[in-house]
């Protein structure tokens, strides 16, 4: 194990601010230098309110500029930066320092799992994309469409409203055991996409999807597990929602 | 490695993802090129709506949209876009629909429609409802649903790619070299038509609600060619940044109802806008709230937030319609909107300026009508001038989808009616010598630093309000950041996903960015929209009717040609006279 010291800040703390002394544990793993993996432990101060993804910026931007990693958008959208932290699958900025951390504490930080690593904590995204392409995850209406909106209900758009919640960050499908023994398995992110069109009152192609996840790739390997749904960090109830795609595949339709 | 596709994309937010559909539909080979996952864009963090005169809840017109856009603009919209655009974008909402975007709804199963700053019935009566959306997450869908038709539709991705350079020759596009972020390689890529598509750089600025990758690359990219940018003094700070963060709260929060309140809980906006208040435009509300910091009358520790108040309003329109940002609120403040206040503070959020552009998204090459064959912008890349001083809300959405699939179809008209242009000799030497002059640097000179350095000073001297004497200290500011950052050197000789490489390149952009933002404010002696000048307090459409084009001046680094470009003062049908802004 490495040990960086040089404590500094990941932001000006205005006076009166609590800082906290942190160490940030990082598995590093750069295939072209490194037989295996390996920890390295930095020295930080952030603030209580500070993102994890800040701490990783700042031992990017002021002590290991090659450490490598995925951010795009900082606040929970773009899904760029799921990671294992503290042994749970979450995305970087949107989780606070102060709800992983006390003063004097250690956050650990590692690639998300069953995916593999390019680099430090950015891993192939190639297979999950694959997964999502696989469901046909695009609408589907071959009638021709009217002058206006074609006219769907309240409740009807509010049965997508969780799985139309997806930013495909990856933290439900990678923190699956299925998934991990099983890499044929779509996983739950894929199975999330097509309950979106499974249950659009708009979409036509709802029998081929079920019998897309009728396959032995599909829906009946999930176990239950609740991982994914523990993992989401947009709060999607993912097990549920593919429990209701097992039913819809059993009795033909949605 | 060497590709040719017929027409080129770069850029996979909407207005790429919308311009990569419309090029393929127009049967010519198609590829985009992201640095990100397409998903990734920074699209998907608009969250209020996407504004068109459906009328599905209110009467509307399109000439009450293009009025509005127009006098948001405070006339330096170019009235021949805001009229195309006022019209395409009903259809084009409609079209989102038909790709199956899932809009929330009225309860006759339309699509739903909601109140929005600037956007007004009757050429500025009162407040209209017209912004269609998916929750607050209207921006994520649209992202989401472009990519879905996309891969429905085969395009080619080329994923995690950075563009380092155009290829233009004697007038013409002929493709662009970019860097394979997984390998280190540069790529050449050939074609018929190039699409720029690659978002803002609201990154220059400190407080931001802009993604870490809004480094404005393909602004300077052109701008390092002679080549123009437009009105880049012209930059929106979004009214409701959650305070600290610059975390974007939509401005639906106020469509909704959402009430802004000072120290002592008065409804200011009342002060400065009676007629509409709270959904005045965003260039108003941002200067009403910072006056009211700079006059004693802030929240929080610092006194430099106003709060942004829903307490009244019912706890399933909070939860339903706002989720997303009462989720933001709960994870980043630990603050709860149904029952508490919540401080925010105005964020850089948009440029209206960029690439110049005519109505078909052809890039222009000078203020007289030249252009580049062959290279087409759109979305806040490019500049049509539909939002000249100030973007109203929601037409950003609308930008996308309007002026993305018109580039999208005049790019593969042109590419189908010509043959592959030659490629320039030693394609990839500019970009060979950009990436080993990094590389090879021996300067201790550190990228942060530098990039922390020049976010405060512009967040300070070229933010909301401005003056002659603070801008004059950015242009000399901006130029020392130029001369250390020829000196930084990259640690990490790795080839395979060299960030380091990557964010000492965004740097470089940004800096360009940044240097004909400030040259551009200091000429214009007047404030007009989001351009708000302390020492030159009044519009003056005498002297400054006129759009900024802003060239490198390729024999003297550092300094900047300032040319000029007239606003289109009418529409095919309609013409709106310039009038004082009032709401």
């Amino acid at each position: 194990m490495t040990q960086m010291t040089a404590p500094t800040s990941t932001s000006a703390a205005p006076v009166g601010v609590l800082m906290l002394n942190l160490k940030v544990k990082i598995l590093r793993f750069d295939p072209d230098k490194d037989k295996k993996a390996h920890w390295t432990t930095y020295d930080v101060e952030a603030q209580p309110g500070d993102r994890v993804l800040d701490v990783i910026n700042h031992v990017k931007w002021y002590l290991e500029p090659s450490l490598t990693f995925r951010r795009s958008c900082m606040h929970g959208i773009c899904g760029s930066d799921a990671m294992l932290i503290n042994g749970r699958n979450r995305l970087a900025c949107k989780t606070l320092v102060r709800d992983v951390a006390k003063n004097g504490g250690t956050i650990t930080v590692e690639p998300i799992r069953g995916l593999k690593v390019e680099k430090d904590l950015l891993v192939d995204m190639e297979p999950f994309f694959d997964s999502y392409k696989a469901i046909m995850p695009y609408f589907i209406n071959e009638s021709p469409a009217p002058a206006t909106e074609r006219v769907q209900s309240e409740e009807q758009a509010e049965r997508m409203a969780h799985s139309s919640n997806c930013i495909l960050c990856a933290c439900c499908t990678t923190s699956c055991p299925i998934f991990w023994v099983n890499g044929s398995y779509l996983g739950p992110a894929a199975i999330v996409q097509a309950h979106r069109f499974i249950f659009d009152t708009r979409d036509e192609a709802t029998h081929q999807r079920l019998g897309i996840l009728n396959q032995n790739t599909g829906v009946w390997r999930c176990r239950t597990a609740y991982n994914c749904t523990e993992a989401c960090p947009r709060d999607i109830p993912i097990t549920q929602l593919i429990e209701e795609v097992k039913r819809a595949v059993m009795y033909g339709q949605a | 490695m060497h590709h040719r596709y017929d027409v080129l994309v770069v850029g996979a937010g909407g207005a790429g993802l919308m311009a990569a559909l419309y090029a393929a539909k127009g049967n010519v080979s198609v590829a985009c090129i992201s640095k990100l996952y397409p998903t990734r864009s920074h699209t998907g963090a608009a969250q209020g709506g996407i504004g068109a005169a459906l009328g599905n809840v209110q009467e509307d017109h399109w000439e009450w949209h293009m009025f509005d856009t127009v006098k948001g603009g405070d006339y330096l919209t170019d009235q021949d876009a805001a009229e195309v655009f006022a019209k395409d974008i009903i259809d084009a909402v409609y079209e989102l629909e038909h790709m199956g975007l899932p809009f929330s709804r009225t309860p006759e199963g339309k699509i739903a429609q909601r109140k929005f700053g600037g956007h007004t019935r009757d050429f500025g009566k009162a407040a209209v409802e017209r912004s269609c959306y998916a929750k607050d997450r209207t921006g994520h869908m649209i992202l989401q649903t472009l990519y879905q038709q996309n891969v429905k539709a085969g395009t080619t991705f080329f994923n995690e790619f950075h563009v380092t350079d155009l290829l233009i020759e004697d007038g013409r596009c002929r493709g662009l070299v970019a860097y394979e972020l997984s390998t280190g390689e540069l790529h050449t890529f050939h074609a018929k038509a190039v699409i720029l598509a690659a978002g803002g750089y609201g990154r220059v600025f400190k407080i931001t609600s802009n993604a870490l990758t809004l480094t404005g690359d393909l602004m300077s990219i052109y701008y390092r060619k002679g080549l123009p940018l437009e009105d880049m003094e012209f930059y929106q700070f979004h009214p409701t940044g959650l305070a600290k963060l610059g975390i974007l709260v939509t401005e639906g929060i106020r469509g909704e109802g959402g009430i802004l309140r000072n120290d002592s809980g008065e409804r200011f906006m009342e002060r400065y806008a009676p007629t509409i208040k709270d959904l005045a435009p965003r260039d108003i509300v941002s200067r009403s709230i910072i006056t009211e910091i700079r006059e004693g009358r802030g929240v929080g520790r610092d006194k430099d937030a106003v709060n942004i108040d829903l307490t009244h309003l019912p706890r399933e329109v909070i939860e339903g319609k706002l989720a997303e940002i009462t989720d933001l609120a709960r994870t980043y403040l630990g603050m709860d909107p149904v029952k508490d206040l919540v401080p925010i503070q105005p964020t850089a959020h948009y440029a209206m300026g960029g690439i110049p552009t005519d109505l078909n998204g052809l890039c222009l090459s000078d203020g007289s009508g030249g252009s580049i064959e062959g290279l087409y912008a759109a979305g806040e890349q490019a500049c049509v001038s539909l939002h000249g001083a100030n973007r109203l809300g929601t037409n950003s959405l609308g930008d996308l989808v309007v002026f993305g699939r018109r580039a999208g179809i005049y790019a593969a008209q042109y590419a189908r009616q010509v043959e592959y242009p030659d490629m320039p000799e030693g394609a990839q030497r500019d970009s060979q010598d950009l990436l080993d002059r990094l590389r090879d640097a021996s300067g201790k000179d550190n990228a942060a630093a530098i990039r922390k350095e020049l976010q405060e000073s512009m967040m300070n001297n070229v933010g909301i309000f401005r003056n002659g004497k603070d801008m004059e200290k950015q242009v000399g500011i901006v130029q020392e950041l130029k001369a250390r950052y020829r000196n930084v050197s990259v640690s990490d000789p790795s080839r395979r996903y060299n960030s380091e490489l990557i964010e000492a390149m965004e740097l470089g952009f940004m800096l360009d960015c940044a240097e004909a933002m400030t040259s551009s404010a200091l000429n214009r002696t007047e404030s007009r929209g989001a351009h708000d000048r302390e020492d030159y307090a009044e519009r003056d459409d005498t002297n400054w009717l006129k759009h900024t084009m802003a060239y490198k001046d390729l024999n003297n680094d550092g300094n900047v040609v300032i040319g000029y470009k007239p606003v289109a003062l009418k529409g095919f049908t309609r013409a709106f006279e310039p009038k004082p802004r009032v709401y």
